[in-house]
C-alpha cells in the first residue's frame, strides 16, 4: 500500500481536465457543554473524565439538546447566507465503529437546520469567488481512538485500540459546499481560500476555537476531474486528515495530479476515502466508503423537532459581526494602509486582532505595533498562530491604555503581557501581583534620588558644577533601586532639582 | 408492493452485526415482507399534505441550558468495560474483516 502513485504534470491536468471540488468542513462549537448532555466540552483532559451515561451510550440514557449549540448553528447558517429550516429533526446515522459508543451518530439527514447559502471568498489577488453552500447541519463529534501495536498510531496493523470518549458528543456543525466547478488552475487555491475565509468568519463570530491543529476545524476535500468538453462529473475521492490551511491546498493539488495520471492511463478512479500525509504531501487510501443507504438513517425518536421561530432567527441575525474581510477593507481605508501592508497583516494573522484591539479602544498604530512585533515574536517562540496566543485583543488594548496613562513603561508593559500569556490573569491583576506599577510617586522617587546622590558624592559634585550629563549615573542607580519601575525622565528632572543645577 | 429479497436480508443482518442462519434468512425475508406491506398501507392514505409523524407528542424546541453538570469519574465510566487500559476502553482491532 506504499506504492508511489503516478502523478500527472499539473499544467497538463489543467489542459486536459476540469476539476470539480466539494468541501466538507466540520466545526466543533466552543460551547461549555456537549451537544446532548451536560459534560464539559474541553480539548484534551484525562481520558474518559468528561463523560456520562448519555455520551457513553449507556442503556436508558436520554439526550437533551444544548440550546446554545442550536443558536450557534443558526448563526452560522445565517452568516453563510443560508435559509434556516422552519422545522427540522435529528436522525440516527447507524454504523458500528468503536469511536461512537451508541453505535449510531446523532446527526441530521434530509432536514438540515441551514441550507442553500453562499460564501464570498476573497483570493490573495483580491478577486472574490462565490462558493455555494449546500447545507450546514448539526451533529456530534466522535471519541478518539489510539491504535496500539503495528506502526505507531496507525490503524493498519494495530493489535487493538484504546478509546477515550471525552470528545464524543461535542457539538459539531458540518458545512457542505455545492460542487465547485470552473475553478480550473486555481482550484487548490480556492479550496484553501474558502477554508481560510470560513475559519476567519467563525472566529469573528466566536462560535468555535477553529484550531485545525487541534481538530476543532477539519476539512474533507472531495476532488474529481472531468475531461475538458464534458459535463458529467468524474468519480470523486474524499481526502481526510487535512490539518492545516496549507494542507488543504496541497491535498487538492495532489489528488488532481493523481486522478489525471490514472484517467490518462485508461484507469478508473475508485470512490474512496483517502488520508492526507502531512510529511510528504501525498494521500493514501483509507476504508472503503459505505454508501449512504448503508447508514439506515431514521428520525431520532429521543429528540423533539427543532422549529426556530422567525423572530428568534431575526434576533440572531442581529448578532452577526461584521465579516472579517469587510472589516479589513474598512481598516485599510481608516488606517491608510497600502494593499501590501494590509496583506502582510492578514497573512500573519494580525489584521483581525489589530482591528479588534482598535475596537477595544487602542490607537491603530499602537495596536499594530504590539501584534506585529512583540506578540508575533511570542507566537513564533511558542510555535503557535498569533490568534492562538492566550491573550485577547481587549487585554492588549488595556495594556496599551496603561502605557498611555503613564502607569506602565514599555518595558513593564511587555512584562505584563508575558504575565497574561503565562496565565496570570488580566493585565491589571498581573500589574498588581508582580508589583509592576511605575513608581510615579515623587516622595518615593526623591528618597531613592537622595540615597543615590549620597552614595556618589563625587558625581553629585560634577552635576552641581554644570556637568549635567553626569546625571546619567544617578538615573541608572535610581532605576536599579526601583527595579526599573521609575519613569527615567522624571528621575532626571528630580536629580537636577535636588542638586540645584 | 415491497418484496424484500433474501440477499437484502443478509445485507441488513451484516450491517446490524446479526448472525443469521440460512433458514432464518428465508423466515425473516417472509416476515419483513409482511411488515413492509403493512407499512405501505399507511402510504396509501397519507397524502402529501399530512406531515410524517415521528413523535407522538406535539413538542418542539426542548433545549437545555449550556451549563456543566457532573458526569462519571474515569473509574465509574470504565466499570462496565470488558477491558480497559491507560484509562481508556480497550477494543479488539478495528480493521481486519473488511480490509
Amino acid at each position: 500500500m506504499t506504492a508511489v502513485a503516478e502523478l500527472m504534470d499539473y499544467a497538463e491536468v489543467i489542459e486536459r481536465f476540469d476539476p470539480v471540488l466539494g468541501l466538507e468542513v466540520h466545526v466543533e462549537l466552543s460551547t461549555n457543554t456537549k451537544m446532548f448532555c451536560g459534560c464539559a466540552n474541553v480539548f484534551g483532559g484525562e481520558p474518559n473524565t468528561h463523560v456520562c451515561p448519555t455520551c457513553l451510550g449507556l442503556p436508558g440514557a436520554l439526550p437533551v439538546m444544548n440550546g446554545k449549540a442550536v443558536e450557534s448553528a443558526i448563526r452560522i447558517g445565517l452568516a453563510l447566507n443560508c435559509e434556516i429550516a422552519q422545522w427540522c429533526r435529528f436522525a440516527r446515522k447507524n454504523y458500528f465503529y468503536p469511536d461512537m459508543p451508541k453505535n449510531f451518530q446523532t446527526s441530521q439527514y434530509d432536514e438540515p437546520i441551514a441550507f442553500d447559502g453562499y460564501l464570498d471568498v476573497p483570493l490573495d489577488d483580491g478577486e472574490v469567488v462565490r462558493v455555494e453552500i449546500e447545507r450546514a447541519h448539526m451533529e456530534e463529534d466522535t471519541g478518539k481512538s489510539l491504535h496500539v501495536g503495528g506502526a505507531t498510531g496507525r490503524i493498519h496493523g494495530a493489535e487493538h485500540s484504546l478509546l477515550d470518549y471525552n470528545r464524543a458528543g461535542v457539538p459539531l456543525i458540518e458545512i457542505v459546499t455545492k460542487p465547485i466547478t470552473g475553478a480550473g488552475e486555481r482550484a487548490p487555491e480556492i479550496a484553501r481560500a474558502y477554508v481560510t475565509a470560513l475559519r476567519d468568519l467563525l472566529r469573528a463570530m466566536d462560535v468555535s476555537d477553529v484550531r485545525m491543529d487541534q481538530g476543532s476545524l477539519r476539512c474533507d476535500a472531495n476532488v474529481s476531474l472531468m475531461p475538458k468538453g464534458t459535463s458529467e462529473f468524474g468519480t470523486r475521492t474524499e481526502t481526510k486528515n487535512v490539518n492545516s490551511l496549507r494542507s488543504v491546498e496541497r491535498a487538492v493539488r495532489y489528488e488532481m495530479a493523481r486522478h489525471g495520471a490514472v484517467l490518462a492511463g485508461g484507469g478508473t478512479i475508485r470512490q474512496e476515502t483517502r488520508h492526507f500525509q502531512e510529511s510528504d504531501g501525498t494521500t493514501a487510501p483509507g476504508r472503503t466508503k459505505e454508501t449512504a443507504e448503508d447508514y439506515r438513517y431514521f428520525p431520532e425518536p429521543d429528540l423533539v423537532p427543532v422549529a426556530p421561530s422567525r423572530e428568534w432567527v431575526e434576533e440572531l441575525r442581529g448578532t452577526l459581526p461584521e465579516p472579517p474581510w469587510e472589516r479589513r477593507k474598512r481598516i485599510q481605508e481608516e488606517w491608510g494602509l497600502t494593499g501590501e501592508e494590509l496583506r502582510d497583516l492578514v497573512n500573519t494573522g494580525a489584521a483581525d486582532l489589530v482591528a479588534a484591539t482598535v475596537d477595544a479602544g487602542a490607537e491603530p498604530g499602537d495596536a499594530r505595533s504590539w501584534w506585529v512585533q512583540f506578540l508575533t515574536q511570542q507566537a513564533n517562540a511558542r510555535e503557535v498562530e498569533l490568534a492562538d496566543l492566550p491573550i485577547t485583543p481587549a487585554q492588549v488594548a488595556r495594556v496599551i491604555e496603561l502605557v498611555k496613562s503613564g502607569e506602565l513603561t514599555n518595558k513593564l508593559a511587555r512584562e505584563v503581557v508575558q504575565g497574561v500569556l503565562a496565565g496570570e490573569g488580566e493585565p491589571d491583576e498581573v500589574v498588581e501581583t508582580r508589583g509592576l506599577k511605575v513608581v510615579s510617586d515623587d516622595t518615593a522617587l526623591l528618597t531613592a534620588v537622595d540615597e543615590a546622590l549620597a552614595a556618589q558624592p563625587d558625581v553629585a559634585e560634577k552635576i552641581r558644577g554644570g556637568k549635567v550629563q553626569a546625571a546619567g549615573a544617578i538615573v541608572g542607580a535610581v532605576m536599579k533601586a526601583t527595579k526599573g519601575q521609575a519613569d527615567a525622565k522624571r528621575v532626571r528632572e528630580l536629580i537636577l532639582e535636588r542638586v540645584g543645577a | 408492493m415491497p418484496n424484500i429479497s433474501r440477499d437484502e436480508v443478509a445485507h441488513l443482518a451484516k450491517l446490524a452485526r446479526l448472525a443469521v442462519t440460512d433458514e432464518e434468512l428465508d423466515v425473516f425475508a417472509g416476515q419483513l415482507d409482511q411488515i413492509l406491506d403493512a407499512v405501505a398501507k399507511v402510504g396509501e392514505v397519507a397524502g402529501d399534505e399530512i406531515p410524517p409523524t415521528s413523535h407522538a407528542v406535539p413538542l418542539t424546541n426542548v433545549f437545555r441550558a449550556d451549563e456543566i453538570r457532573p458526569g462519571l469519574s474515569q473509574e465509574q465510566a470504565l466499570a462496565g468495560a470488558p477491558a480497559a487500559e491507560e484509562g481508556r476502553f480497550r477494543v479488539p482491532r478495528i480493521l481486519g474483516e473488511e480490509q
